[in-house]
């Protein structure tokens, strides 16, 4: 290994063994690099290719325990060295940076210029690289989009080492295929994210949270409702549960502080006598529930009756649900010590949820839980995927077994 | 097998009436809205199911014919130029709208549905399908969907690759499968969406509807220059706001937009802003009033508001008819589609406008302003020898004003035959050759339509990777290395 070692040694300052606090759901890595430039990175995963060294990228570790373990990890290559903002262009609207920064400080540095990348960070400081692989958001995502919606551009290290990009740094751009979009999820299977461009938006002059208490999930999903046809354009609305209880409704409007209020007040008419409005966001805003085992839920907003429902009926009474009720997506957290206790509510719902389409993924779970069920559930398409790997990864090297189908 | 005996077994599967083979008719298809392209297709089918379209592909496979997806035949790249040697299979049977779910804001179309359909069919509910490329009352939502179209107002609201929720796809091996996003695993669909046909065939699609709003506003504005215009936009952009659209004309576009439907724009205007703003009134009245005064403040010397939806048509008449307008003042004309990065704007046109006077070559400048996508339109004499290839030549060079800017060759029309072989200039050879193993991927034969976007073809069964060991053809003592 020492061979190893110095041959990356050689083209990345930053090599050295693996600690045993940095293992990946159990598996310690060899070697850690930490590349402070593209070029380096590339080197180290040139070097990787010709040992045939498996290897998994590591951001700031916000998700590192998502998903399976890998089945090897000779190599983690740390991501945070690359953290330049390489290209704001304010005037365009778009920003460029290196994919180790943090989504937090890109937004410090955005909001100097009074704009914003409109994507939610569920857990502060994952970054930008990260995010992408992981396809995190929030509740934004109903007016701005998801991660691959705001992403114009990409540089990739491949497989062998060899630097790739597609995209650009203009929004509007349908020259060659859209990389960005397959390699955002990819959980680092498919390549090494070292870079992205992102369309911005302004912030916003005035924020308010509009929020109502429901006695059960049959009321707030007929409010839910009220206001997702309503034409007071809301960028996101959240739901808020512990399963059994009774359920919160929030809103959030943005805009000029002119029409803002009017709006708040509006969508406030139509969650009822009971709701509220603020300038700050309620504590449960935009996070993850709390919880040993964490499902990301996905089907068309009218489903969240029949969710409620199927948690409360597979025994789950007492986990928390939350997420988007406008755009159909929310994530529970299970407080399950054994398999079963996840097994047959996620059964139960990939059951229900299959034609409408939907599906529950288990993003973290003890160990196990994971070791006994199918994280991912049925995952259409799968030929067509495990393809998509043998191109972009023909040895099987990038982060292996960590994605859907085993791969 | 041949094509004879390729159309004899379609007409199996599909009955005589929708396989063409006879010359005179299959005229109709030889190109698409990219009309100096031309080639005549081998033979035309016309399937009603996924089911026939999975059959046509097989058959395709199996005898190693290459095959060409179309809808309505609008696009402006040579996207759905067929093969002479190749079937090309034609949608637009395929027009059901299967369903239309308010509750859950989206629609499930087949293929053939045309754009505008759709928005008709969705608006009694209060949604329509937002993607508005200028051939919307045309062009197919399976079309919108291999080549992402855009239009004037995805400014504000995106493309069609944000707009589709998922797809049934036919695979080049001819298997029916379904692509979604958010359905775990990796977003096929992303990489599908605009792939311009050549990942496979579309055959039913979940699209986002949208909200219509409760209020457009929507002003005209002229400018003595291009320059003051471009700095109206800027402001507004500055200002935070987001507009619906931006759309910008200039002395020579207005000119034969006059000449073409009379569409009465302030005289003299060296260019002509169209803003629109939509959403809740409360935003909008207050935003409206903002850029009035962002123009007037950038030297606009005439503002229409319009009042109702005449007027707003009225308004959009003159940029909605400026390319087919030209005609009136030039006998032939190349519609070019770049973006620059829209501050680039003024330096980009001064650009163009030295590189018209230098060779001779009249551009009129249309664009989506607010997103820096130019439409010049290059105007020749066909009657002229060699006008043509003087105006060819010109738009080659507006493109390169483009990449050199760090913008894109094409904004939304895509790259089909038209434009593969400037890709080499936008992207790396490992840019283009990882963007094809997704090709590999869904196409190792190569056979679903071949020859676009791509200039050169990547061999599926190379392995990509490091060569460990020494060439093979050093091995063999046939070559050394130096």
């Amino acid at each position: 290994m020492s061979d190893v070692l110095s041959a990356l040694g050689e083209v990345c300052a930053d090599v050295r063994e693996g600690l045993p606090e940095e293992g990946v759901l159990g598996v310690l890595p060899a070697m850690v690099a930490a590349p402070r430039t593209v070029a380096e990175a590339a080197e180290v995963m040139r070097v990787a290719a010709e040992r045939d060294l498996a290897v998994v990228p590591r951001g700031n570790e916000t998700r590192l325990d998502w998903g399976r373990p890998p089945a090897r990890c000779d190599l983690l290559v740390d991501t945070t060295g690359l953290d330049r903002v390489i290209e704001h262009a304010a005037g365009d609207l778009v920003v460029k940076v290196e994919a180790g920064l943090t989504v937090d400080r890109l937004a410090e540095v955005l909001a100097a210029h009074g704009q914003r990348l409109a994507l939610d960070v569920p857990l502060p400081g994952s970054t930008v690289g990260g995010t992408l692989a992981a396809a995190a958001g929030g509740p934004s995502r109903l007016l701005y989009g998801s991660a691959r919606d705001l992403l114009i551009g990409v540089t990739m290290v491949r497989a062998d080492g060899r630097i790739a990009k597609a995209g650009g740094k203009v929004v509007k751009n349908v020259a060659g295929y859209d990389l960005g979009k397959l390699l955002t999820g990819s959980f680092g299977t498919l390549g090494l994210i070292v870079e992205a461009a992102f369309r911005l938006h302004p912030l916003p002059e005035a924020r308010a949270y509009v929020t109502a208490g429901f006695g059960g999930v049959r009321e707030a999903y007929q409010a839910v409702q009220q206001v997702l046809h309503s034409h007071h354009v809301p960028s996101a609305i959240e739901v808020d549960t512990v399963i059994g209880g009774p359920v919160t409704v929030g809103v959030l409007v943005e805009g000029v502080q002119q029409g803002v209020g009017a709006r708040a007040a509006a969508v406030a008419e139509l969650l009822g006598p009971a709701a509220d409005v603020a300038d700050a966001p309620p504590d449960w805003w935009g996070a993850y529930p709390g919880g040993s085992t964490l499902v990301e839920v996905t089907a068309p907003p009218t489903a969240l009756p029949r969710i409620v429902a199927e948690l409360a009926e597979g025994g789950c009474a007492g986990a928390v649900l939350r997420g988007s009720a406008g755009v159909g997506g929310w994530h529970v957290g299970l407080e399950a010590g054994e398999p079963p206790a996840v097994a047959g509510p996620l059964a139960r719902l990939r059951r229900v949820l299959a034609p409408l389409p939907g599906g529950a993924v288990v993003r973290y779970a003890p160990e196990a839980v994971r070791e006994e069920i199918d994280l991912w559930g049925p995952v259409p398409a799968l030929p067509l995927m495990r393809r998509v790997k043998d191109q972009f990864d023909p040895g099987h090297r990038l982060s292996p077994g960590r994605f859907a189908g085993g791969i | 097998m041949g094509l004879e005996g390729l159309a004899r077994r379609f007409t199996e599967v599909l009955g005589d009436e929708r396989v063409i083979t006879d010359p005179v008719r299959l005229r109709t298809y030889e190109c698409d809205g990219l009309t100096y392209h031309r080639a005549m297709p081998g033979v035309v089918v016309l399937p009603d199911t996924a089911e026939q379209i999975a059959a046509i592909v097989r058959e395709c496979v199996t005898a190693g014919v290459p095959y060409v997806a179309r809808g309505s035949g609008t696009g402006l790249s040579g996207g759905a130029l067929p093969r002479t040697d190749g079937v090309l299979i034609v949608t637009s049977r395929m027009r059901r709208i299967l369903e239309i779910d308010p509750a859950n804001q989206r629609a499930v179309v087949e293929p053939g549905v045309i754009n505008l359909e759709l928005t008709k069919a969705a608006r009694p509910h209060g949604y329509y399908f937002a993607p508005d490329p200028s051939s919307q009352q045309i062009c197919s939502i399976g079309g919108n969907v291999a080549e992402n179209s855009g239009g004037a107002h995805c400014l504000k609201y995106g493309f069609t690759a944000h707009h589709v929720l998922a797809c049934e796809i036919v695979t080049p091996d001819g298997e029916i499968t379904t692509i979604g996003r958010d359905t775990g695993g990796y977003d096929l669909l992303g990489a599908f969406v605009g792939s311009e046909g050549t990942l496979g065939i579309t055959t039913k699609i979940t699209v986002r509807l949208t909200r219509l709003p409760q209020t457009v506003q929507t002003l005209l504005a002229a400018f003595d220059s291009i320059e003051a215009g471009g700095t109206a936009v800027s402001a507004i952009i500055g200002a935070g706001v987001v507009p619906a659209a931006i759309e910008m004309m200039d002395a020579l576009s207005i000119e034969a937009a006059e000449a073409a439907v009379a569409c009465g724009y302030p005289p003299g205007a060296g260019a002509v802003l169209i803003v629109e703003l939509d959403g809740p009134a409360a935003e909008v009245e207050h935003q409206f009033a903002e850029v009035e005064r962002l123009c007037r403040r950038a030297g606009a010397f005439e503002i229409r508001i319009a009042t109702d939806d005449a007027e707003r048509n009225l308004i959009w008449k003159g940029r909605k008819s400026a390319f087919a307008a030209v005609g009136r003042i030039s006998p032939a004309y190349l519609v070019q589609d770049g973006v620059i990065p829209r501050t680039a704007l003024p330096r980009v046109l001064a650009r163009i406008d030295e590189l018209s006077r230098e060779s001779g070559v009249r551009v009129a400048n249309v664009f989506h302003a607010g997103d820096g996508n130019l439409h010049p339109l290059v105007l020749f004499d066909d009657s002229e020898p060699g006008a043509g290839q003087r105006a060819e030549e010109l738009s080659g060079r507006i493109l390169d004003l483009c990449i050199e800017h760090g913008g894109s060759i094409t904004g939304e029309h895509g790259v089909g035959v038209d434009k593969s072989r400037h890709m080499p200039r936008m992207f790396t050879e490992t840019d283009l050759d990882t963007m094809q193993m997704v090709r590999c991927a869904f196409d190792p034969a190569g056979l679903c339509n071949p020859g676009k976007v791509f200039p050169t073809p990547r061999l599926c069964g190379e392995v990509p990777g490091v060569r460990k060991e020494p060439h093979p053809l050093v091995q063999q003592g046939k070559a050394e290395l130096f």
